[in-house]
């Protein structure tokens, strides 16, 4: 069970927090404009990455605030936590 | 007791206090301090067990927690009853009962020994290869096998025993409290780290605490009597934290680990009662110091499971710890060096040594030179090729090792005994430090593997970490723990040692016999009954990947996770395979390290702590008014409310009935209710509900569809304006968490720039809903100041109002297709006002209604359920409800997906409604439905998704889902089922009152 260090709380259990699946996904601005081939990639498609992954985190039972998190799924190193419209601070 | 098979006495064993058990029905004594293993063995008895597979007798094997053989049943036919123990860990009490599993009638005269006779019909694979069959068959081989299957009998009483959870935070956690573990703490506590010391024994001290050895000394004493010295320091040292008779199961990721704290096992009956029997801690440490210690091998030869052979480690420990002597002529048979300890403790003990076996060539060590200089006659260079005696050994034929080690030659010799000590070396244990997620490293010289990279801040230190000799661990534990620290100096820097170094290793993983392998019984996993034979013919049968193999021959999938085996099967697949052992790897090490009881696992979430629940503001009423409850997420909601004598079916057509003939009260509180304030509320709801809301007037109420992105119907409810930037959304009642968490998402991370702020309100409020023709009549008499003319008050609207001066709202709203009002108040509030609404009703007949009859009266009126009529998988046009799609919103989540090639597609499943052909006859929810029954397979349509009996219709009336149905209106199809086929027609879902007279009757 990780240690995630909330942006906004500091250091909690993972208990605290749930994933919420890929990172830096926008939604489109103007949905009907696209094709169904471009709203099925914004739809479907992740990525499902062995190494450094940006995901999405809330501290659901915290602030319930959401932010960014750089995970190595190969041993669950976390690299990086930052804010929401944050830049990743690691490339 | 016969006293001569106690040799001496132990500073562990109290002499004075005598135990008295039962094992197999019959009554023995031992002493405080004895496990039944070594109060067995003190009583003469070796054979306990009977083995999994070909029943052979077995004996105790170990004196630890990695015992294969020995387990047993203890306290038979009671409610504390547990199988699987090992005889070997559980410390004897006043009033144990104890008793061999696997064997019938008894442990010396099994009728399952059949199975060893006929063991060349059952090699690995068997069942798979056997019972294939006809297929059809499996049923009844199932029942057979599955009968012979398992070991001991799991209890069919509750658990009676307490256990709870407790959480620990520390700096420094060392596990095992041998010599490594004991130097690590100190040095850790003394350095003001908080530490914690874990052990699975009843005392610290691993085996150094029973060393009296002249070749293991630290500052010229016995290495225990040094140690004794520092585990008595101890208890002065601030910041460490002590626990005995604590296994560790699991080690996560971040140095997360949980451990079983075993509180009254060790306890005499009487002395258990009301107290916590087991504690699991969840232990979070900074850092973490493995000193797991390291586990010894057995040897792999023919015939090598008899009772009365035992590890040489362990006969060490049964006399130097316990005081016992495991048998009179002993023989020990080893690789290694340690043997020769064994072997010259027991001689200064009076014990005799019949001989020692050892398949190096002859060691010029100071140990071995020792032994031959006592007089004890080793064999080197010679092999065990077979043992004899059923019930426990008598005698080992040897013969000598060709130079390779893959044959024997030579005569045969033979050798008396009654206990065979086997050595084949030491395997770390590593099992904690892999579950991690450590990598191990093979180490060819010792062949073992080792720890090599650290996945979190840990260390191994000791023989876990390959080091197996006094003065080596001690080197490298000054060494390490002052990197790992991060510390100038330890207390052990200036110890003096005198420690033997092997120097001489032989490896033999399988040892050859003069018997071809076919004929031969060279046991690897005991518990598992897996023989080296069975290894062998997984690899000819084409099996490569080490963890392939362990399943098919289930090597390594005991109780015991073969912790004795495991090593030889790696081996023996490497030899066989000529894969070598570091490209191999091992099979995965899985938690927990040892058995945890369910019991341990739940702590207290037992009974009606199991799960939380809610209950709404009026629940007592509900109770005191004989209600039936049903589960909604977490709520417990009124389901219906019988009368004496009267069924379910009876209650509901009762409530469904009065409701719409005269006035009925629903309990509406644990609908979700989220408080949306901000400038741009408008806008928010824009987004997320698929209908407009820009133009909701104030004071007005509005139905709401929300999708997710996907198109798909994921929660409705009724949402009112307050305020020019106020409203209150309802959402349903187990939706209510995530509705508000998806809401949060879209706000924080796609639309920060919306001014828009949520609080969930949901148990702020209690919510009464009044309705039938009289629930005017009703709100009248209970909020008289309040206009419910149909033109000041009409239908989805709004109004503030006060009840005995506490304010309230006031929904005009309907869920029934009644008139009806939702009384919204404080919550403390809730019962008093839900009883002034019975206590005004009276008059009105006012029933009071639960859940079902709720389900029964919308869907008279095919009002959908989320989550009942709809699964995710349903666009609102699925559902028919195209009116609730906004044509003119530029968008709304889940709009886009509503045209998408698949969203289009006109054979979609439909929701209609569904009317039988036989009124009476009601559906069953789930039905499927076919349109032909003839044509093979039966293609099916959809299903019931709602079936009730309508007693305001008077007719079985039904929702489902089906292909393409909205062009099927009036379209005969059928529900087949177990005894008959059901003919039905597609109908309007909207059964009732199709032009909503009944909101302003």
């Amino acid at each position: 069970m990780f240690i995630i260090n909330c942006p906004y709380c500091g250091e909690r259990e993972q208990s605290e927090f749930k994933a919420g699946g890929e990172a830096h996904i926008e939604r489109p601005k103007q949905p009907t404009e696209l094709s169904d081939d471009q709203w099925a990639e914004y739809l479907f498609m992740r990525k499902n990455i062995k190494g450094i992954q940006f995901e999405r985190w809330v501290h659901v039972h915290g602030c319930r605030k959401w932010f960014n998190m750089v995970r190595d799924t190969t041993n669950d190193q976390i690299h990086a936590v930052y804010k929401m419209g944050e830049k990743p601070p690691i490339k | 007791m016969p006293k001569n098979l106690r040799i001496n006495s132990s500073n562990f064993i109290d002499e004075t206090t005598r135990v008295s058990f039962k094992f197999d029905g019959k009554t023995y004594y031992g002493f405080k301090g004895d496990t039944l293993a070594s109060a067995l063995i003190a009583n003469g008895i070796h054979l306990v067990a009977r083995s999994f597979k070909y029943h052979r007798p077995r004996g105790i094997m170990t004196a630890g927690s990695e015992e294969p053989n020995a387990i047993v049943q203890i306290n038979g036919n009671t409610a504390y009853t547990e199988p699987n123990v090992r005889a070997t860990e559980i410390e004897i009490y006043d009033g144990l009962e104890a008793s061999s599993q696997n064997c019938w009638p008894n442990v010396n005269f099994d009728i399952g020994g059949i199975n060893n006779i006929l063991s060349p019909l059952l090699p690995a694979g068997f069942y798979y290869k056997t019972f294939m069959w006809p297929a059809s068959f499996w049923e009844k081989y199932e029942y057979f096998i599955r009968k012979s299957a398992g070991l001991g009998k799991s209890p069919t009483k509750p658990d009676p025993d307490l256990y709870e959870h407790k959480y620990i935070h520390c700096d420094v956690l060392v596990i095992g409290g041998g010599i490594s573990g004991i130097m690590a703490a100190k040095t850790a506590a003394e350095n003001n780290y908080k530490t914690l010391l874990l052990d699975e024994k009843p005392h610290l001290g691993g085996t150094t605490i029973y060393q009296s050895s002249e070749f293991n000394k630290i500052n010229n004493q016995y290495s225990s009597k040094w140690l004794e010295n520092e585990i008595s320091n101890l208890k002065n040292i601030k910041n460490l934290e002590i626990k005995t008779r604590t296994s560790v199961a699991a080690y996560h990721g971040y140095n997360f680990l949980l451990a079983r704290e075993n509180l009254t096992d060790h306890l005499p009956l009487n002395k258990k009662k009301d107290k916590i029997r087991q504690r699991l801690l969840k232990i979070r440490a900074k850092k973490v110091i493995a000193a797991t210690g390291s586990i010894e091998r057995p040897l792999i030869f023919n015939n090598n499971d008899r009772p009365g052979i035992i590890l040489s480690s362990a006969i060490k420990k049964y006399s130097d710890y316990y005081g016992v002597v495991c048998g009179k002529e002993n023989i020990l048979f080893t690789n290694n060096d340690s043997a020769y300890e064994t072997a010259i403790s027991l001689f200064n003990k009076g014990i005799k040594i019949n001989a020692i076996i050892d398949i190096r060539e002859k060691v010029n060590s100071e140990i071995t030179n020792h032994a031959e200089k006592i007089g004890i006659k080793i064999y080197n260079s010679y092999t065990i090729v077979d043992t004899s005696g059923y019930r426990r050994i008598k005698e080992v034929s040897i013969m000598k090792l060709s130079k390779d080690g893959q044959s024997v030659t030579g005569s045969k010799i033979k050798i008396k005994c009654n206990c065979l000590g086997i050595s084949g070396g030491w395997t770390p244990a590593v099992h904690l430090f892999t579950q991690s997620g450590g990598k191990l490293k093979f180490d060819n010289e010792d062949n073992v593997f080792i720890p090599s990279k650290y996945p979190s801040d840990q260390i191994s230190i000791g023989s876990c970490n390959g080091e197996f000799d006094l003065n080596t661990i001690i080197k490298n534990f000054n060494q390490n723990i002052k990197n790992f620290l991060g510390i100038d100096k330890t207390s052990f820097e200036d110890l003096k040692i005198n420690s033997t170094k092997e120097i001489l290793k032989r490896n033999i993983w399988l040892l050859p016999s003069d018997k071809a392998i076919g004929k031969c019984k060279p046991f690897v996993d005991f518990q598992n009954d897996a023989t080296a034979k069975d290894i062998k013919l997984a690899l000819r049968e084409g099996f490569r990947s080490i963890e392939h193999v362990k399943r098919y021959t289930t090597t390594g999938m005991g109780t015991d996770q073969g912790k004795l085996g495991n090593m030889h099967a790696l081996g023996i697949i490497s030899d066989t395979s000529g894969v070598k052992m570091s490209d191999l790897g091992t099979t995965t090490f899985r938690p927990p390290y040892t058995p945890l009881t369910f019991g341990t696992i739940v702590g207290r979430n037992v009974g009606e702590f199991f799960d939380i629940f809610r209950k709404t503001p009026i629940h007592d009423w509900h109770v005191d008014n004989n209600a039936e409850f049903e589960n909604v997420g977490q709520w417990k909601r009124a389901w219906y409310y019988p009368k004496k004598g009267e069924s379910m079916f009876d209650a509901v057509q009762r409530e469904s009935k009065a409701a719409r003939d005269g006035a009925g009260i629903l309990d509406a509180s644990t609908l979700g209710k989220i408080d949306i304030q901000g400038s741009d509320a408008s806008e928010f709801l824009n987004r997320v509900y698929t209908n407009a809301w820009s133009k909701l007037a104030i004071g007005k109420c509005r139905y709401g569809l929300m999708l997710n992105e996907d198109g798909m119907v994921y929660d409705d409810g009724v949402t009112t304006r307050l305020n020019e930037n106020h409203y209150i959304m309802t959402t349903t009642t187990g939706g209510a968490a995530t509705v508000l968490g998806k809401l949060e998402d879209y706000l924080q991370t796609e639309w920060p720039e919306l001014d828009v702020y949520l609080t969930s309100v949901t148990d702020h409020f209690a919510t009464i809903s009044v309705c039938g023709p009289n629930s005017k009549k009703i709100v009248k008499k209970v909020i008289p100041d309040l206009d419910l003319s149909d033109e000041e008050f009409p239908h989805m609207s709004f109004k503030n109002a006060k009840i005995d001066n506490i304010k309230c709202r006031v929904m005009r709203i309907s869920f029934t297709g009644e008139q009806s009002y939702e009384i919204n108040i404080q919550a403390n509030f809730g019962k008093s006002v839900w009883e002034k609404c019975m206590e005004a009703g009276k008059e009105f007949n006012i029933t009071p209604y639960g859940t079902e009859t709720m389900h029964l009266l919308r869907a008279e009126k095919g009002f959908i359920i989320v989550g009942q009529d709809t699964d995710a998988t349903l666009t609102p046009i699925d559902l028919q409800m195209n009116w609730i799609v906004s044509k003119k919103k530029y968008d709304f989540i889940g709009k886009r997906s509503l045209y998408r090639s698949d969203t289009i597609r006109e054979d979609r499943k439909q929701l209609v409604g569904i009317v039988t052909e036989d009124p009476r006859e009601v559906l069953e929810e789930g039905a499927q439905i076919v349109a032909d029954v003839s044509k093979k397979p039966v293609e099916m349509l959809g299903h019931i998704t709602s079936s009730y009996f309508s007693p305001n219709l008077n007719k079985s009336i039904a929702l489902g889902v089906v292909k393409g149905g909205k062009n099927m209106l009036g379209k005969k199809l059928f529900i087949p089922m177990k005894n008959k086929i059901i003919s039905v027609h597609v109908a309007d879902p909207v059964f009732l009152d199709k032009e909503n007279k009944r909101l302003n009757a």
